[in-house]
């Protein structure tokens, strides 16, 4: 028998380190080969470390939430034959399961126990027992699962019944929730909810959920943003109602295997035209060098809700894409993002954003900017508004942008000459469309 | 003969009715028990406490038998021990007798009224009673019946001639040469050890196929090598089928499907007992039954308005101190208090050679509700005090929730181990923890350690082992 090492292998171009998100197995289990073990994730990227070889697993390397350098040994498993380390590190001998007797000890424990008094200070303690879950006890709240008996001696269950109260409605806050004297006195000081099961009751429990994986990166992105960005947010309101006229009759003529055409982009269109006017909204601050990277490709971030949480997937090159094709790519980047398919580079490399919540999208939002960009738009609602126009109020579709700029680097002049031309180009499509 | 009103009415003055009754006395209520024998039921009179006495004089006896064949590794030599069975027997009469007058003096100290004779229900409100003078017609508010429960008869073994029941096994005035017992549950190993002790040679017919068989394996283990080492020969996985043609040898079916003749001056027929539900005009009530017990609810009502039943005519486990248990609340209760049965532990004991005591669940029924659980067991072979007392033999086992370590159930098999039902009832009904026997000072030298070490084994870090 020998011992095979597994280690971090390189998940990426230039990725360094990766984040633990999730076990597959757990000491003890038998893997086969090409068995996924883990899954890590890289910046934006989750990648499964699948097992090189059959065999038990001894050891795991990391935990969940922690960041682990390429190369550094995650696995170990005990293999047939040599294994592949060279140096054999003396293994963790399994202790005998517990419970079990062991006929054989029992000489031995005769002589200790006869000689007792010496062989309370001579026993050797027992070794900590390996992989022992540590046993984690809410301090107060319900412990017990739905229809469970409560937890009482029998001088509480005796006075609860005395004083009419259902201990399965009293929170036990002893150990393994067991309910005391005290839990009654505040149960009856709170007011007895005995007499409406159904009623309100406080909650006191408290779940602590670790943030890790995606929900960690999210975090330290919008700390990030928020605590070096000096955010400007302008909202202006666009008659979309010409665009809409537009969209809904494209929509009618495409041709079979065309995408549907949502708003996105006529806007990503709209702000391509804008960019060629004001290069400096598209582009890439590195503040600790002082240096402003204006792009000439202009590269769309799409922010895009999945089931773990927030992803940027990327539209590259969005000059060079006809309003179909940007259609097409926003769907296939949205449909790869939630299903976990979305490739590393189609997560990164942005150098704007767009942030729409579509139906869910308010009145107005204060979005907050893909750092290191220096700005981003936020697709609001679109309603029907009456509107002013100058004799009457018609009915108009309604839509407001939310945008925010790196106020650094963006003055609130520029901001808004690069919304109010969106602005304009949406309100007359045909703008987006003729050349020079 | 003058009607009797009353507000309750107990029937039946065991310890499940006498309890109830003296407890309802005290609380003021106004008290009839009725009773066809003297009071103290199987418990008193036939059961638990003549056996145990029995079982005492056997314990004894059986010592100083290997003490005068130079068994024992104490020194202690003796010359030609004997036994006088009639005496014995006074002993344990005498022991009733002051056990049965206390309970006669308790009830008038509690104001509670006896009437003695084979009572019968007209009613759910009204029973007769043929007392020594006549018919006494009984009005009541309340009724608790607690008939109690009688030894089963083996069809193929009727008792009568050398066919016994644990009862008649009681009043034998001499020992049986050759005893075949029916049934290995805990009466027929008790009265089986005990007769072996003062020499009778027997046998043990069990149809399951081992001992004990409401313990698990583990447990009974120790009882069985123990029986081996008296002589006792078991046979499991056969049955009874009748006696000879000179009632001189019981015919037994053996697991292997051959029939064998044992030798028998006594067959002593313990296959289990049964609800006393005839006879007492159980038919003139409308009372739902659940199998061949009484129905009852958690408070002892039974279907009938007014009418409450325990005991061992309520169901399983069939234990005195159930019953007592049962009586006290039902007494209260019809004094006004609210109560209703909540015990999370009913320990049962056998005064088998070793005692076995469990409370609790076993490490098996644990498992089977879907727990994922922790046992361990602390043997007697590494406790000092057990070591001293020539009571090696056996261990304690303690189960737990893995999850927060609640005790779900305790058991132990070994000498004298009956005594520690208190400790571990006492954990399973306060909800203690693992840590917390763990945590508790266990006096040295006792067994008790073993309990203290199990519980310190299950969360892996026993001392002595």
């Amino acid at each position: 028998m020998g011992e095979h090492v597994i280690k971090l292998p390189d998940v990426g171009e230039g990725v360094a380190e990766a984040e633990l998100v999730e076990w597959h197995v757990k000491v003890g289990d038998l893997v086969r080969e090409d068995a996924v073990l883990a899954a890590v994730m890289t910046d934006k990227a989750t990648v499964e470390i699948p097992s090189p070889t059959d065999g038990e697993v001894l050891w795991l390397g990391a935990e969940i939430g922690e960041t682990v350098a390429v190369g550094s040994p995650i696995v170990r498993l005990k293999v047939a034959g040599e294994g592949n380390t060279a140096v054999k590190e003396a293994p963790a001998e399994a202790k005998p399961a517990k419970g079990e007797m062991s006929r054989q000890n029992v000489p031995d424990l005769r002589a200790e126990s006869a000689g007792k008094t010496a062989s309370l200070v001579e026993v050797e303690p027992e070794p900590a027992p390996l992989e022992r879950p540590v046993p984690r006890l809410p301090v107060s709240g319900p412990a017990r699962d739905a229809g469970e008996r409560p937890l009482a001696a029998p001088a509480v269950r005796l006075r609860a019944k005395e004083a009419g109260v259902d201990l399965r409605q009293v929170p036990g806050t002893g150990p393994a929730g067991r309910i005391t004297h005290d839990d009654i006195d505040a149960f009856l000081a709170r007011g007895r909810q005995v007499a409406r099961p159904t009623g309100l009751a406080p909650n006191t429990a408290v779940e602590d959920v670790k943030v890790v994986g995606l929900r960690r990166k999210i975090a330290e992105k919008m700390a990030l943003a928020k605590s070096r960005i000096p955010h400007i947010t302008y909202v202006e309101e666009v008659d979309v109602t010409a665009l809409e006229d537009l969209r809904a009759a494209l929509n009618k003529e495409k041709a079979a295997g065309r995408p549907k055409l949502t708003l996105l982009p006529f806007l990503m269109r709209a702000m391509v035209r804008a960019i060629s006017e004001q290069p400096a909204l598209n582009a890439i601050y590195d503040d600790e060098a002082g240096v402003i990277h204006r792009h000439g490709g202009v590269h769309i971030g799409i922010a895009t809700q999945t089931q773990s949480g927030l992803l940027v997937t990327v539209v590259h090159h969005a000059e060079a894409r006809d309003i179909w094709d940007c259609a097409a790519e926003v769907a296939r980047l949205s449909e790869a993002a939630r299903d976990g398919t979305a490739k590393r580079e189609e997560l990164s490399g942005s150098t704007i954003t767009i942030t729409s919540l579509g139906a869910m999208g308010g009145v107005a939002t204060t979005p907050v900017i893909n750092h290191p960009e220096v700005a981003i738009i936020g697709v609001n609602k679109m309603m029907v508004r009456p509107v002013w126009d100058g004799t009457q109020f018609i009915p108009r579709k309604m839509m407001n942008l939310s945008s925010s700029f790196d106020h650094r680097v963006i003055d609130g002049w520029d901001a808004a000459v690069f919304i109010q031309r969106i602005k304009a180009l949406l309100e007359t499509p045909a703008l987006i469309f003729v050349e020079g | 003969m003058k009607e009797i009103s009353c507000k309750l009415l107990v029937v039946g003055a065991g310890p499940g009715g006498y309890v109830c009754a003296i407890r309802a006395g005290q609380l003021g209520i106004d008290t009839v028990i009725v009773e066809r024998d003297r009071p103290g039921g199987t418990c008193l009179t036939v059961g638990c406490i003549p056996s145990k006495a029995l079982i005492h004089a056997a314990d004894e006896f059986g010592k100083v038998v290997r003490m005068s064949a130079g068994k024992t590794p104490l020194g202690i030599s003796l010359a030609d021990p004997k036994i006088d069975l009639k005496r014995t027997v006074a002993w344990k009469d005498n022991i009733v007798g002051r056990l049965t007058n206390g309970v006669t003096s308790l009830f008038k100290k509690a104001g509670v009224k006896t009437v003695y004779g084979w009572a019968t229900f007209r009613d759910g409100k009204t029973i007769e009673v043929a007392t020594e003078t006549g018919l006494q017609v009984i009005r009541a508010e309340t009724v608790v019946i607690a008939t109690g429960s009688a030894p089963v008869e083996l069809p193929s073994l009727p008792f009568g001639g050398p066919v016994i029941s644990s009862t008649d096994a009681l009043a034998l005035q001499d020992v049986p040469g050759r005893l075949v017992v029916i049934g290995a549950g805990y009466i027929g190993l008790e009265l089986g050890t005990a007769f072996a002790k003062l020499g009778a040679k027997v046998t043990v017919v069990e149809a399951l196929p081992r001992i004990l068989p409401l313990y698990d394996a583990e447990l009974t283990r120790p009882v069985a090598k123990r029986l081996a080492g008296l002589g006792v020969e078991v046979l499991t996985g056969a049955k009874a089928v009748g006696l000879g043609p000179k009632m001189e040898v019981v015919r037994v079916e053996t697991a292997d499907g051959k029939e064998v003749a044992l030798p028998a001056d006594k067959v002593l027929v313990t296959v289990g007992r049964k609800p006393l539900t005839e006879g007492w005009g159980i038919e003139e009530l409308v009372l739902d039954m659940s199998g061949k017990f009484i129905r009852i609810d958690e408070q002892c009502r039974t279907s009938m308005r007014g009418v409450f039943a325990i005991g061992d005519v309520t169901g399983e486990p069939m234990l005195a101190h159930r019953a007592m248990a049962q009586g006290e609340m039902v007494a209260e209760i019809v004094a006004g208090h609210q109560r209703s049965w909540d015990k999370r532990s009913i320990p049962a004991v056998c005064f088998t050679d070793p005692e076995v005591v469990s409370a609790g669940l076993s490490p098996e029924q644990a498992r089977a509700l879907g727990r994922e659980v922790l046992t361990a067991l602390f043997p007697f072979q590494a406790n000092g005090r057990a070591m001293t007392m020539l009571a090696e033999e056996g261990f304690i086992r303690v189960t737990a929730r893995a999850d927060n370590h609640l005790v779900l159930g305790i058991q132990a098999v070994g000498q004298g181990v009956s005594e520690f039902s208190a400790a571990f009832s006492l954990a399973i009904e306060m909800g203690a923890r693992l840590e917390d026997i763990a945590g508790t000072i266990h006096a040295h030298p006792t067994q008790s350690e073993a309990f203290h070490e199990a519980a310190m084994r299950a969360l892996g870090h026993a001392v002595h082992i």
